[in-house]
This record gives C-alpha cells, sequence and structure tokens, in this order.
C-alpha cells in the first residue's frame, strides 16, 4: 500500500453523497486492514496509550460542568437549526464576509476546490504555501492537488508535520501522528528535518522545540497560507480557528494572503452560539477548559492581518447528506474526536484501517456518506463497530452514530460485506485471549465483558438494536 | 451551465422562518459556573494552564522582566511603563529581536482561564503579541467575565480576536501536552 491519497481515485461510485474524497490506494476493506493492525503490538500499544490518557480527562472536563447535558442539548439544536437553514445562512454569511473586504468562492466537489484554491496561489505569484491543519483539505486531498501544480504545501501544526515528514497518512482527527510515539517520532526527526539536532532526544518538550526551529523561518516569510475553519458566523461574516501550538496564529496573522476552505455545515447563525461551542468543543476534544488559542476575523482588518482574504464554500456531498433525514445529524460533527477516543473498536483496528481521512466511528458515517458505498472499504465501514454506543454518549452534539451505521448497512451491498461486518467489530471481541488484550488495553473492564455476552448471531446486524442510552450511561457509570 | 453557488444552494431550498424558529432553541444551559471571587478563580484557572500569575500592582512589572527590550503597544498608560524607559520599545522593530512583549487586554474568562485580545487599546495588531516569545499581560479587575458568555457578550466579533488560554501547548505527541510551540512559550499575567 502506498502512503500517499491517490488523486486519481477519487471515487463517488454509488453514491449517497455524490462527493469525491481520495480513498486510499489499494486500500483494502476494514476487517482485512483492521486485522493487520491489530498484529502490528507497537501500534496497538500507541493507540491504548493516547485514548486511554484522553479519556479519563475529557471525562473530567465535562464532569466539570453541571450543565454538560442542557449544553449538549442547545449545540444539538444549533447545528440541527443551522442546517435546515443552510441556504439562508450561507448567504448571509457571503453578504458579511464580502462586505467586510474577503471573497467567496463556491466549490461542488473536491476537484472544484483545489482548482479554486490553485488558481488563487498561483495568482499571488507564490509557489510555496503554510498550512493550518485543516480536515476539509484532507478531505479534499489539496497537499496532492497543489503538487501536481509544482506548488509546495508546508504543514505546520506538528502532528501533521509528523506524518508529512513520515510520508505517512493521518490517523486521528486531533492528532494525526497519534499512531506514533515518541521513539519514532524523534526518529522521524532526525531523518527529515535538516535543522534538527544532533542530541535530539525523544523527549516530547525536546521535540516540540525542534519543530518551533524547523518552522520558525517559514512563518517569518510565508506569503500564502491556507486553513479550515472550525466555525464561522453567518450574522457577522466572522470565521474562526481553534487550536493549541500556535501555528494556526501564525498563518493567520502572518503571510499576505489567506485562503479558508470551509465545509458549509461548519456554520453558525449568530455570535451568541459561540458561547455554546467554545464551551463544548475544547474539553470534548482536547480535554481542556479552553484550548491555548482561538483566532477569530472578518474579512480583511486593515494594518492588521493578511490583505487578501478568500473564503471557499465546499459542498462534496454535504448538500446530499444533509437530504437524508437520518445521515444528516453526522453534519453536526464538531471534529472534536471524542467518539475516536473511546471506540473499542478504533482503538484496536487504528486509524488507518478506515481508509479515509476520518477515521473512527464519525468516519465509518461519514466517509460511505461522502464517497458512496462503492468500494469495498466504504461499504464495510458502516459494519465496523460494535454498535456499543459509547460515541454517541461522548459526542458534544449528540450524533446518534449507531443509528446512522444502522441505516447505512441497510444500504450497503448484501452478503459480503455483512460477513466482513462479523470479522469487522466481533472478531477483536470474541476469544478470551484478545478480549482480555482488549481490557487490558482500555483499562475498561466492566465495558467489554457486555460485549463478550453479545450472541454470535452478530450477523444479522441490521437488525440488533441500538443499546438504549439510559442503560448504556449506567454502566458506563459503574464501569468507571 | 449552473454556477456552483447556485447549484449548492439549489440543493439546500428551505422554507420557514429562520429568525423565528431560531429564537426556539432551548438554551437551559448556565449563563456563569461561580459566582463569586471571580479574580481567584482567574488566577487559579491561569495557573493551570502554566501562565505565570501575579497578584500584584503594575509598579512590580520590571520584576518580571527578562533579557532583551520589550515591545510594547504605543497607547500603553505611561504609569504601565514607570521606570521602564530603557527597556521598552515600539513598533517598528524586529518582533524576533526582542525579549518580550507588554500589553493589556480586553475580557478575560475566570472560569476556564482565558484572556481575550480584541486588539484594541493597549494591545497592538495581532503580530505584536504573536511573535515574541514572552508575553505579559496586564488584566484590570473590571476586564475579568465570569464565564464564557458573559465575555462573547461583551466583545464584538468583527474585530481581530484571540482568545488565549496559557503558553503555546501541544498534545500531539502521545497525547501528552507540552507548553511552549510556535506562540509566546511564557505567558505571564499581571492581575492588579
Ligand atoms: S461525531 Fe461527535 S464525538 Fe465524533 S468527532 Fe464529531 S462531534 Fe466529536
Amino acid at each position: 500500500m502506498t502512503n500517499k491519497p491517490d488523486p486519481n481515485s477519487t471515487s463517488n461510485l454509488g453514491g449517497v453523497g455524490g462527493g469525491r474524497m481520495p480513498t486510499y490506494v489499494g486500500m483494502p476493506s476494514f476487517p482485512k486492514a483492521a486485522r493487520e493492525a491489530v498484529a502490528d503490538s507497537r501500534l496497538r500499544a500507541n493507540l491504548a496509550h493516547a485514548t486511554g490518557t484522553i479519556r479519563e480527562r475529557r471525562q473530567r472536563a465535562v464532569d466539570e460542568l453541571p450543565d454538560w447535558a442542557e449544553l449538549r442539548e442547545a449545540a444539538r439544536q444549533i447545528k440541527d437549526h443551522t442546517l435546515r437553514h443552510l441556504d439562508h445562512y450561507l448567504m448571509m454569511l457571503e453578504e458579511k464576509v464580502t462586505a467586510a473586504g474577503g471573497t467567496v468562492h463556491w466549490a461542488r466537489d473536491a476537484d472544484e476546490a483545489n482548482a479554486i484554491v490553485a488558481r488563487l496561489v498561483e495568482e499571488t505569484g507564490e509557489r510555496e504555501v503554510v498550512k493550518v491543519k485543516s480536515m476539509a483539505t484532507q478531505e479534499i486531498g489539496l497537499n496532492e492537488a497543489l503538487a501536481e501544480r509544482g506548488i509546495t504545501a508546508y504543514e505546520t501544526d506538528l502532528a501533521e508535520l509528523i506524518v508529512q515528514l513520515g510520508d505517512d497518512r493521518p490517523s486521528h482527527i486531533l492528532v494525526p501522528a497519534i499512531h506514533k510515539n515518541r521513539a519514532e517520532i524523534r526518529e522521524i526527526f532526525q531523518r527529515k528535518m535538516p535543522s534538527a539536532p544532533a542530541d535530539l532526544t525523544d523527549d516530547p518538550a525536546v521535540l516540540a522545540e525542534a519543530a518551533r526551529r524547523h518552522l520558525r523561518a517559514k512563518f517569518l516569510s510565508a506569503k500564502v497560507a491556507v486553513s479550515g475553519a472550525n466555525f464561522a458566523i453567518a450574522e457577522t461574516g466572522t470565521v474562526l480557528v481553534v487550536e493549541s501550538e500556535g501555528n494556526g496564529r501564525m498563518c493567520l496573522t502572518l503571510p499576505d494572503t489567506l485562503i479558508t476552505v470551509m465545509g458549509i455545515e461548519k456554520l453558525l447563525p449568530t455570535a451568541r452560539d459561540l458561547e455554546v461551542f467554545l464551551q463544548v468543543l475544547p474539553r470534548s476534544s482536547t480535554a481542556e477548559r479552553m484550548n491555548p488559542y482561538t483566532s477569530a476575523w472578518t474579512g480583511v482588518h486593515a494594518g492588521d492581518g493578511p490583505s487578501a482574504f478568500h473564503l471557499v464554500l465546499l459542498d462534496n456531498g454535504r448538500t446530499a447528506i444533509n437530504a437524508d433525514p437520518v445521515g444528516r445529524e453526522a453534519l453536526r460533527c464538531i471534529r472534536c474526536s471524542a467518539c475516536l477516543n473511546v471506540c473499542p473498536v478504533y482503538a484496536r483496528a487504528g486509524g488507518h484501517a478506515y481508509g479515509s481521512p476520518y477515521p473512527g466511528p464519525i468516519g465509518a458515517i461519514l466517509s460511505p456518506q461522502i464517497r458512496g458505498i462503492g468500494s469495498d472499504v466504504d461499504a464495510s465501514l458502516p459494519f465496523a463497530s460494535s454498535l456499543c454506543g459509547a460515541c454517541y454518549e461522548v459526542c458534544p452534539v449528540a450524533i446518534d452514530i449507531p443509528r446512522i451505521l444502522v441505516h447505512l448497512r441497510a444500504r450497503a451491498p448484501k452478503k459480503a460485506p455483512e460477513r466482513l461486518a462479523m470479522t469487522a467489530a466481533a472478531w477483536s471481541l470474541r476469544t478470551p485471549k484478545r478480549l482480555a488484550a482488549l481490557q487490558r488495553a482500555a483499562a475498561r473492564g466492566r465495558r467489554f465483558a457486555r460485549h463478550a455476552r453479545m450472541p454470535r448471531s452478530w450477523t444479522d446486524t441490521r437488525d440488533l438494536p441500538v443499546p438504549p442510552a439510559q442503560s448504556f450511561r449506567q454502566w458506563w457509570k459503574e464501569g468507571r | 451551465m449552473t454556477s456552483a453557488r447556485q447549484a449548492i444552494l439549489g440543493r439546500l431550498r428551505s422554507s420557514g422562518d429562520p429568525a423565528a424558529e431560531y429564537e426556539q432553541i432551548a438554551r437551559d444551559y448556565l449563563i456563569r459556573h461561580h459566582e463569586q471571587d471571580l479574580r481567584e478563580l482567574l488566577a487559579e484557572r491561569l495557573a493551570d494552564y502554566r501562565a505565570i500569575v501575579h497578584d500584584a500592582p503594575v509598579s512590580e512589572l520590571p520584576t518580571a522582566l527578562r533579557e532583551g527590550p520589550y515591545v510594547i503597544p504605543p497607547d500603553l498608560p505611561a504609569e504601565w511603563t514607570a521606570g521602564l524607559a530603557d527597556r521598552v520599545v515600539t513598533e517598528p522593530y524586529d518582533l524576533e529581536a526582542v525579549g518580550g512583549v507588554i500589553t493589556g487586554c480586553a475580557v478575560a474568562i475566570a472560569e476556564t482561564g482565558t484572556i481575550v485580545l480584541d486588539h484594541g487599546p493597549r494591545q497592538g495588531r495581532r503580530a505584536l503579541t504573536l511573535v515574541p516569545d514572552h508575553h505579559l499581560i496586564v488584566v484590570t479587575p473590571d476586564q475579568i467575565a465570569a464565564d464564557v458568555p458573559e465575555a462573547l457578550a461583551r466583545l464584538d466579533l468583527t474585530r481581530p480576536l484571540t482568545f488565549i488560554s496559557g503558553p503555546s501547548a501541544t498534545s500531539d505527541i502521545e497525547l501528552s501536552r507540552v507548553e511552549g510551540v510556535h506562540g509566546p512559550r511564557t505567558l505571564e499575567v499581571f492581575l492588579v
């Protein structure tokens, strides 16, 4: 398997969404890829360690707020309301961004978005861009598309940098290099980072310092930056990027031209709505009360920051997903990654097995909806779950992922994938030895005992009822 | 040929009254999580994220300075820099060559230990507080908001905004938090 997404293999076969997103070359179906991943004990250990850490911390950050349930409900309602009136709010956003000196572009799919960004970069005369980590630009394969036009994109987020230097693929929404441990990261830096000191250790602080030095000159000289967006406010035309390292601030502030690619579902109606999302996102994502940096800008600001701002609004299957009354819930997603961190299947299989920039439970419902169920990997993704409901429990916008999985299973080509399903979800949990390893890895004994009791006749997954939320919650608390 | 804009909006055509429906959204969450001792709460929460906090008057600012010149926005109150005349510079100045930067802020959020810059009075343009490695911020009591909703209500979203919670950090290596990546590696706050 090659490491890079093949831009020629964007698929929309049998599309639900009709979007285009790179499928990684030669990507096998989920169960096959998962089996390979589980055989890799180092990968499994890295994942178990990292997700275990963040799970505990997230729970503490959430428990600190007595009104978490109310915040979550408000977040859900705000997103649903916005999605119901997306045309109205998109036009409002366009008007405000334009009035504030920005330029709005519309892209039906990945190819259109990539072409727009490439043209905008070419118009500046530059051949390099610095990038802030962005799921939307990964989804459309922007870096590869720019490379084809002779433009080099430099990832500046630490984890993205690790992935880019290691000629690797991201395996987690928030921490794309979660599958690498500190020793492996040190090795990559020594090999690929000319400025890395000879005595580089694997202390995370030392590795972060090496990245700081490596990128410093790039930030100070960059003329064009490309970013994604966490939120955009229709009422004011404001765009927000939520981050930790300061690479976002660098990219959003220092270059002359800023190009932001944003999925059309990232919109919020008013400034007030941020009071909900700036509370639920950091706690769900990095388990912090607030992430170190959030930047907000509205068009261009005279004498401060870029003098040209372009906002590319990306559909890529989203309008079709929005028309599906069940599947549309997936568009509420704020990419916090909490569902990945609690997922027993993700912890075992790793992010690469999902064959898409979106791994884990959210990937299992998003990728098949964006790309369609045409390939083996997409047809098997709705089965890459034991339907335990942990993802739904932690989701800050209450996406009922198990329900959507069942919905998508009904659409998948019959037979083969259903057999695959058994292997995907059940196989890692079935034998006592694997189960014990899993329990140790996740340190959540009670939770997996529950799976072990599930009947073998899981093949009829379409009829498997979603566990009632109440009993899951009960059991989750007991298991802690 | 229809434009991408028309095509996308055409697929989304909605009905109903968005403004009326928006008002129906249930907002049963708390508007603040703490009522009292907000200054202490802010100090505690700032320290939680490894900001250095001083419960001290501005006259003690000089004790916090490290080596090198400190850049300041041109409208910083003279009393903040009393006795620092030979240490402070204003732009244009090479921001890579300074020891740090001293600014005020727009709002501070006690609950989350966050300081918000709107790059208005006493704050300078965004690059000023980004490139230098040491950021000293003076927070006055009237600037402390209890929680996120109150802070947002005080801010004008159409200004450039920077929300700062502790020094720059990363969790990208094994999800363990490390302070100090690209933004200022030391955040020092004076609660005056
Ligand atoms: S589906 Fe929910 S939990 Fe998962 S990344 Fe999206 S918002 Fe977070």
